[in-house]
C-alpha cells in the first residue's frame, strides 16, 4: 500500500514536472510564431516562390522593392506607393525608358549601401545570362512578372534608367516584384564557395536584404526566424516586435491545432468550418476583399453558347452571391467585377452585377433557351488548390443556381496542377475537352494579371491566359492606350475604361472574391488588413 | 553464411536499377508541368522554353535517364527544382528526421503488438484474447490520419499538455533528447505505431497459439519447466517470424508516412514527397524515391540475415 501511494505520489510530481517544463512564451522578447499555408519556406534569396505568400513571408518583410503597394489601408484599395526608389518618370524622348531617382541612406543588413549599382545588378541577376550571378531559378516568378523589362543602366550613384522591350506604363506596377538583394553580401558568399550556384545557395541560408526584418535562423522545410531591423529607413515600419518565426504549416487542421495549443500565434487561411471554434476560443479573424478573383472564365469559340452576351449577362445576374456567401461562413466579397466601386480601376460600366433572376431568364428566354430546352455548359475546375477557395461546393452551389436560369452546368473536375497547366493551353485544345468555362482564380493586383492577359488578342493560348480567345481591335486599342499612358492617373483612366468594357461584355462570370482568411491571437495587435495579397508585419505590435 | 550474404547483395543491384528506372519512369509520366514551381503559368512561351533548355527537360527522356543515373551513382542527386538546395542534402535530413520517428514508433509497435499477441495468443478463446484482438484489429483498420488528427484535437488544441505539430521548439536542426523536444514526438510516433502494433500483435497471437499447440511444448511441460520457461522457448520460436514482420513495417515507416507527417508537420520523406509531387518537383522526387528503395532493399536485406542467423532452420542458398 505504501508502494502504491509513493508511486502515486512519484506520478503526480513528475506529471507536475512535466507541464512545468513544457515550453512558455520568453517573458521579455516578443516573439511572433506564424503558421503558413505553404509547404516549404518560400525561397528566401530575393524572389519567392510559392506565389503571393512568398512575397508576403519572404519577400516584403525582408527585402525592398523600387516601388511597393499601400498596405497601411484596411478601407480602401492598396495603391502604388514608393519604395526604395522615391520618385520615377518615362523618358519624353524614348517611352521604352524609364528613370528612377532612389532613396538616400538605404544600407542592406549586411551594411552595404543601396545605389543605382544594387539595382542594375538585381535586375541582372534575372535577366542576363552572361552576368556572373545569373540564377535561372530565379528567372521564373521574377520575368513573367515584369515581361517588359529588359535592362537597367546606372546614370549615377542614386539615379537608374530601366528599359522596356516596348513603351509600358505598367513597370512601376510589376516592379513590386523585384526585390533588392545585397550584391556584396553575394559576393561574399561567391568568394567563399566559388561558383554562383553554391554562392546563391548560400546566400539564401543567408540573406542580405534591406526590409524590417532580417533573417538570423532558417532550417530548410521548418522555421525560419527573423529579427527586427532597427535601422530600417521607413520609421514608420520599425518593427515593434522582436523576432517573427515563419512554420511551414500546408495542412488546415494541424494550422488550426498550432494555434488552438498556442503553439503559433497566427494562421493563414483557416478552414471555414473551424472559424466558429476558433472564434469561441477568443482568437481574431481578420479577412478584407482581395484582388482575388474567383471567376468562370468564359470561351468565346465558335459553339460556345457564351458568344450571345445575353447568356454571359443572364449568367451574372442569376447567382444569388449573399447566399454564397453565408454557405462560406462569410469568407468572400461579393464581386461586381474584378475591381470594385472605390478602386480607381473601376470605370463605372452599364451592366450591374447583381442577383435578378427574373432579368435572368428574360435574358435567356431571348436568346432561346427556356426550361425545356436549357443551354449546356461544361465547366472545368479543379478539387483543390492554391487560391481555389472550396472549388467543389462553391461550383455546385453556382450549377444549381444557374439550373434556375435554364443553365444546365457540367463540372468536369480536374487535378489543380492539370487544370492549371490545361488554362495556358486554351479552351480549343483536347485538354479542354469541349468545356465552355474555365475556373481558375487569380490575382488581380496589377493590370496586366487583372484585365489585359484575358482580354488582349495578342495574350491568346499558349502566349498567356486568354483561355477563352476574348479579344478584338476595341480592347486591344483600350489596352494599348493604358500601356502609353505614362501619367498616373491618366493610366489609371485608361485602365477604367477598360475595366468597364470588360464588365459589359462579360467575358467571366464573375462569383467571388476571396478575403484572404486569417486568425490571429488577440496578443496581435495593430492588425491592418489591407485589400491586398499582402499584410504589413512590421507595424504589428504584441501585446504582452 | 558469407555466401548467403554476398548473394543477397548481388541480387539487390538489378532489384535498385529496376527501382531507379520506374522511379524515374512514374515520376516522368505523370501530368503537370515540371517547371511549375519556379514558372507561373502565365508565363510568356519564350520564357518556358528558355528555363526547359536551362533545366535539361528539352533532352530526350533515355538522355535525362542516364544523366540523371549517372550523377545519382557518384552520389550527387541533382538540386530540387523548387528550393535550389541539393537534393541529397534535403533527402538525408528528412530521412534523418523519419528515422527518428519511425524509431520511436516501432519500439512503441512492437511492444504493444508482442503484449497484445503473446497475451492473446496464450489466453486463446479468452475474453482477454477478443480484446486483445480487438485492439489489433482496430489498429489495422483505423484511419491513422483520423487518429493523428483526434489526438491532436484532444491532447493539443482542447487539453493543450502535448504540441501539435513540428520537430521541437527550435526546429529538427536543433533536437535534442530531453522533455522538451520529446514531447513533440510522442503524438505522431504513436499515430505511426497503431499500423505496425496491430499487424505485430496478429502475427505474434497466431504463432503463439500455434506453437502452444505443438508437442514439443507438451514435451518441455512433461520434462518439468515452469511457465517461464516455456515462455522463453515460445519466444524464441516467435520471434523470427515477428522480427521478419517488423523488419517490413520499420521499412514502411522509414519510407514516411505521407500523410502523418503532413497531420504533424513533421519534417521527414513522407512531408518532403508530399511537397515534391504538390510541386512536381522532379529531381526532388525522384531522389526521395531512390533512397527510399535502397532503404527498403537494405532493410529487407538485413531483416533475411538477422532472420538465417536466428533460425538455423533457414536454410537458404
Amino acid at each position: 500500500m505504501k508502494t502504491t501511494r509513493t508511486f502515486a505520489a512519484a506520478l503526480v510530481a513528475g506529471t507536475a514536472l512535466t507541464f512545468a517544463a513544457l515550453p512558455s512564451d520568453a517573458a521579455a522578447e516578443k516573439v511572433l510564431t506564424v503558421g503558413m499555408t505553404a509547404a516549404d519556406i518560400p525561397r528566401t534569396l530575393g524572389q519567392p516562390d510559392q506565389g503571393f505568400e512568398g512575397n508576403r513571408f519572404t519577400g516584403i518583410p525582408i527585402y525592398d522593392s523600387l516601388t511597393q503597394w499601400d498596405l497601411s489601408v484596411a478601407d480602401g484599395p492598396s495603391v502604388l506607393i514608393p519604395g526604395v526608389a522615391t520618385s520615377w518618370a518615362v523618358d519624353p524622348d524614348d517611352t521604352t525608358k524609364w528613370i528612377f531617382e532612389l532613396r538616400d541612406g538605404v544600407t542592406f543588413h549586411d551594411g552595404s549601401p543601396f545605389n543605382a549599382e544594387a539595382v542594375v545588378w538585381n535586375v541582372e541577376k534575372v535577366l542576363d545570362e552572361e552576368a556572373p550571378h545569373f540564377d535561372a531559378s530565379q528567372v521564373g516568378v521574377t520575368a513573367s512578372r515584369m515581361p517588359t523589362l529588359r535592362s537597367a543602366r546606372v546614370i549615377d550613384e542614386m539615379t537608374v534608367e530601366l528599359t522596356t522591350s516596348e513603351p509600358d506604363a505598367f513597370l512601376p506596377l510589376n516592379l513590386t516584384n523585384l526585390f533588392m538583394a545585397s550584391p556584396s553580401h553575394w559576393q561574399a558568399k561567391y568568394d567563399e564557395t566559388g561558383d554562383a550556384e553554391s554562392a546563391w545557395t548560400a546566400f539564401a541560408a543567408d540573406p542580405s536584404g534591406s526590409g524590417p526584418f532580417r533573417v538570423t535562423s532558417f532550417t530548410p522545410r521548418e522555421r525560419l526566424e527573423l529579427e527586427a531591423n532597427p535601422d530600417y529607413w521607413d520609421e514608420k515600419r520599425i518593427p515593434q516586435i522582436d523576432r517573427v518565426v515563419l512554420i511551414p504549416m500546408p495542412e488546415a487542421n494541424a494550422r488550426t491545432a498550432a494555434l488552438l495549443s498556442g503553439q503559433v500565434d497566427w494562421i493563414e487561411a483557416p478552414s471555414p468550418d473551424a472559424i466558429p471554434q476558433i472564434e469561441s476560443r477568443g482568437f481574431v479573424i481578420h479577412a478584407n476583399a482581395q484582388p482575388h478573383v474567383w471567376p468562370w472564365q468564359l470561351s468565346f469559340l465558335e459553339d460556345s453558347p457564351w458568344q450571345d452576351i445575353r447568356v454571359r449577362h443572364a449568367a451574372n445576374l442569376c447567382i444569388n452571391r449573399g447566399e454564397l456567401q453565408a454557405f462560406l461562413g462569410g469568407l468572400m466579397a461579393i464581386p461586381v467585377g474584378t475591381v470594385g466601386p472605390d478602386h480607381p480601376w473601376w470605370g463605372d460600366p452599364e451592366f450591374q452585377i447583381s442577383y435578378d433572376p427574373d432579368t435572368a431568364r428574360e435574358l435567356m428566354e431571348e436568346a432561346g433557351y427556356s426550361a425545356e430546352n436549357p443551354v449546356r455548359v461544361k465547366v472545368q475546375t479543379s478539387a483543390s488548390g492554391s487560391g481555389q477557395m472550396q472549388p467543389i461546393p462553391m461550383n455546385e452551389y453556382v450549377q444549381q443556381s444557374l439550373r434556375d436560369c435554364y443553365f444546365d452546368v457540367e463540372l468536369d473536375v480536374l487535378e489543380w496542377n492539370t487544370l492549371f497547366t490545361n488554362w495556358r493551353r486554351g479552351a480549343d485544345d483536347p485538354t479542354a475537352d469541349g468545356a465552355h468555362a474555365i475556373n481558375v482564380s487569380f490575382a488581380a493586383m496589377d493590370p496586366f494579371f487583372a484585365m489585359v492577359r484575358f482580354t488582349s488578342t495578342s495574350t491568346f493560348p499558349p502566349v498567356s491566359n486568354n483561355w477563352g480567345y476574348f479579344g478584338n481591335d476595341e480592347f486591344d486599342a483600350l489596352i494599348a492606350d493604358a500601356r502609353t499612358s505614362f501619367d498616373d492617373a491618366e493610366r489609371d483612366a485608361a485602365l477604367a475604361r477598360l475595366h468597364k468594357r470588360i464588365v459589359e461584355e462579360a467575358p467571366f462570370v464573375w462569383i467571388a472574391h476571396d478575403v484572404g482568411p486569417r486568425a490571429m491571437s488577440p496578443r496581435v495587435e495593430n492588425v491592418v488588413q489591407p485589400r491586398s495579397w499582402f499584410i504589413d508585419i512590421a507595424t504589428m505590435t504584441l501585446a504582452d | 553464411m558469407l555466401r548467403y550474404l554476398v548473394y543477397r547483395v548481388v541480387y539487390a543491384i538489378p532489384i535498385l536499377l529496376g527501382v531507379a528506372l520506374v522511379c524515374f519512369a512514374l515520376v516522368h509520366i505523370s501530368p503537370g508541368d515540371p517547371l511549375i514551381s519556379v514558372l507561373p503559368a502565365d508565363a510568356s512561351v519564350e520564357l518556358q522554353q528558355r528555363l526547359l533548355v536551362i533545366y535539361g527537360f528539352d533532352r530526350s527522356y533515355p538522355e535525362q535517364f542516364i544523366l540523371w543515373l549517372g550523377r545519382a551513382l557518384s552520389g550527387d542527386l541533382g538540386t530540387s527544382i523548387a528550393s535550389g538546395r541539393p537534393v541529397a542534402t534535403e533527402v538525408f535530413r528528412a530521412v534523418g528526421n523519419t528515422l527518428l520517428l519511425a524509431a520511436v514508433a516501432t519500439v512503441i509497435g512492437f511492444f504493444l503488438g508482442c503484449l497484445f499477441g503473446f497475451v492473446a495468443g496464450y489466453f486463446s478463446n479468452s475474453w482477454v484474447d477478443k480484446a486483445a484482438s480487438t485492439l489489433a484489429v482496430l489498429g489495422v483498420s483505423v484511419p491513422h490520419y483520423w487518429l493523428g488528427m483526434v489526438l491532436v484535437i484532444i491532447f493539443s488544441a482542447q487539453l493543450g499538455w502535448l504540441p501539435a505539430t513540428g520537430a521541437g521548439p527550435g526546429g529538427s536542426g536543433q533536437w535534442k533528447w530531453d522533455w522538451v523536444h520529446f514531447q513533440f514526438l510522442i503524438l505522431p510516433a504513436v499515430t505511426m505505431s497503431v499500423i505496425p502494433m496491430g499487424i505485430v500483435a496478429r502475427t505474434v497471437r497466431a504463432l503463439v497459439a500455434d506453437i502452444l499447440a505443438q508437442d514439443f511444448v507438451t514435451g518441455l511441460r512433461a520434462k518439468g519447466l515452469g511457465d517461464l520457461g516455456v515462455f522463453f522457448h515460445v519466444v524464441k520460436n516467435a520471434a523470427p517470424t515477428a522480427l521478419a514482420v517488423m523488419g517490413l513495417q520499420l521499412g514502411y515507416l522509414l519510407g514516411g508516412s505521407i500523410l502523418i507527417e503532413t497531420v504533424f508537420s513533421w519534417p521527414g520523406t513522407g512531408m518532403l514527397l508530399n511537397t515534391a509531387i504538390f510541386q512536381r518537383d522532379l529531381p526532388l522526387l525522384q531522389g526521395t524515391i531512390l533512397v527510399l528503395a535502397l532503404f527498403f532493399v537494405f532493410l529487407n536485406l538485413l531483416v533475411d540475415v538477422v532472420q538465417t542467423a536466428l533460425d538455423p532452420r533457414i536454410q537458404r542458398s
